[in-house]
């Protein structure tokens, strides 16, 4: 599991998608913080990081996927799939290291933004009057749903050969997973179904869980989907042997 | 013994890939596994590598089920799949490193640096493997296959697409290596075979129809065959006329090949035909009966 993880991350930093990915969530995350008038903190009047938590998981909905779009796609379009099963690990052993590759990259791009968090802090009148219990709640859940797009677009790699496909269904599941449910319980349902719905969807956790209250059952709904589409990963490269 | 396959079927959709297939193999063997294209060489190997699963019957590597001891199976074999697969964004020592990594072995370096002088990479060492020749690629393949010292070494088509300085510095490697470990390898140069093989496997439609050595093999098929070149032109049906005269193939110009049964001196029938017909024989050649035309008669039928 170490030796496919630590080549993963040798191949993000040979490669330009893990300086792009870092840059451009800094970037954006940055300029709609403290550029853009509409948005900026500056102007907002109230010290919170808001923007950065509403903005976060729309950017990782296009970036996450662009970054785990190669992992199984590529090695089966060079065949080098082959190699890999062939060699003493299991395919879950194979699953994780990729996986793990794929957060650690998401953990590198939330890191810097601690430094909006500092930041924060000073400017807040009186000094260090921020919410710190929200503010960290909703880091988990952006770390959390970082790590439920990237067991997402690690499925959409193993599905396909063609890095685009898997970008697109990527793009979609997380999508989907995110934001869909909670647009689908406006439908004329129940409301039983609507309370379901919603629940199925992660928009309704991550925001429980950046009013800074962490609720077993939201780490619960995390983990259980994240093994959802690792499972789902395993019976797809599996798949080979029916 | 150190590869045993008992049985071994391979069903895609409704087509038999490979079909009761059944061999031993001792260790320390060199066996050489030939078949026309889609015959089901590559099919058996991922089997044994366990890469794909059998339909039915049973491989064992070292007394290892395949399908139950897999992680210890992979352990114990090296594998160079057929269309030498690899991560050309690597450098060669960095992908080395990275082989050895799924193994327990006690000195990395020390074993990289190894194999890069045993496969002879050594000016190449430094080099992305994407910018290799197919000829390095191929020692980089089976560097990585050969990394941790494995009992068996599974070859599949490892000279394909060399050139012949190349297939030559390879056979050799092969053929050095092979003396310590039990090695199966897939080609469709028969010469490979003759060269480097002790033992032949052949397979023709996913049915096993030979397994021999090279030189019982040679024996085998009856046929021997004496290339002759007369000094005029000659009818081809009074060749075939001959008595135990098989086959007769004409070469170009007045040079042909004749083929008679095992019995029949056929260089005393022609040299006593052309003398019949007043011609001059300017050469008379006998052929080894090589392993090609053996593999030629045994994949032919159906």
């Amino acid at each position: 599991m170490f030796t496919v993880f630590k080549r993963e991350i040798s191949s993000f930093l040979s490669s330009l998608i893990a300086y792009i990915v870092i840059v451009v969530f800094l970037l954006v995350t940055g300029l709609f913080m403290w550029v853009f008038p509409d948005y900026s903190l500056l102007d907002y009047g109230y010290a919170s990081l808001d923007q950065l938590f509403i903005i976060g998981p729309w950017l990782f909905m296009f970036l996450i996927p662009a970054i785990t779009m190669r992992f199984f796609s590529e090695e089966k379009r060079t065949g080098t799939i082959e190699l890999l099963f062939t060699k003493p690990v299991t395919d879950l052993q194979i699953i994780l290291g990729k996986f793990l590759a794929g957060f650690a990259l998401v953990l590198f791009a939330v890191l810097p933004t601690i430094l909006y968090a500092i930041t924060l802090w000073y400017l807040a009148d009186p000094v260090g009057n921020i919410d710190t219990g929200g503010i960290l709640g909703s880091y988990i859940g952006l770390l959390l749903l970082g790590a439920v797009f990237v067991s997402i677009g690690i499925f959409a790699s193993a599905i396909t050969e063609n890095q685009i496909v898997a970008f697109i269904v990527g793009l979609f599941l997380c999508f989907f997973m995110y934001s869909a449910f909670e647009s689908l319980k406006l439908l004329n349902f129940p409301v039983k179904t609507q309370l379901i719905l919603e629940q199925l969807g992660i928009s309704s956790h991550f925001y429980a869980m950046s009013k800074g209250v962490l609720d077993t059952r939201d780490l619960v709904y995390f983990g259980s989907v994240i093994s959802l589409f690792v499972m789902l990963t395993k019976t797809v490269l599996e798949s080979r042997k029916w | 013994m150190s590869v045993k396959v008992q049985d071994l079927t391979k069903i895609y959709g409704i087509q038999k890939a490979i079909d009761h297939i059944s061999f031993d193999i001792a260790e320390g063997a060199i066996v050489g596994l030939l078949g026309p294209n889609g015959a089901g060489k590559s099919t058996t190997m991922k089997i044994l590598t366990g890469f794909i699963p059998q339909s039915s019957g049973n491989a064992w590597v070292h007394g290892h089920d395949v399908g139950v001891d897999s992680l210890e199976v992979r352990r114990l074999t090296g594998y160079l799949p057929e269309s030498n697969p690899l991560y050309t964004d690597m450098y060669v020592k960095e992908y080395l490193h990275y082989v050895a990594g799924f193994y327990k072995i006690a000195r990395t370096e020390a074993r990289v640096k190894e194999m890069i002088d045993i496969t002879g990479l050594g000016i190449e060492q430094h080099k992305k493997i994407g910018q290799l020749s197919k000829g390095y690629r191929q020692r980089v393949g089976l560097a990585q296959a050969m990394i941790h010292d494995p009992k068996v070494l599974i070859l599949d088509e490892p000279t394909s697409g060399l050139d012949p300085n190349q297939l030559v510095d390879i056979r050799k490697l092969i053929t050095e290596i092979g003396k310590q470990k039990t090695i199966i390898l897939s080609t469709h140069i028969m010469q490979e075979v003759e060269a480097m093989c002790e033992r032949v496997i052949i397979i023709n439609r996913g049915k096993m129809v030979a397994n021999d050595s090279v030189a019982q093999l040679q024996k085998k098929t009856g046929a021997a065959s004496v290339q002759v070149e007369f000094s005029a032109s000659v009818e081809i049906g009074l060749l075939k006329k001959l008595p135990g005269i098989v086959e007769v193939r004409n070469e170009g110009g007045n040079r042909w090949v004749v083929s008679g049964t095992a019995k029949t001196d056929i260089r005393k029938l022609l040299f006593d035909f052309a003398v019949q017909k007043q011609l001059t024989v300017l050469s008379l050649n006998q052929r080894e009966n090589s392993l090609e035309e053996v593999f030629r008669e045994l994949t032919r039928k159906k």
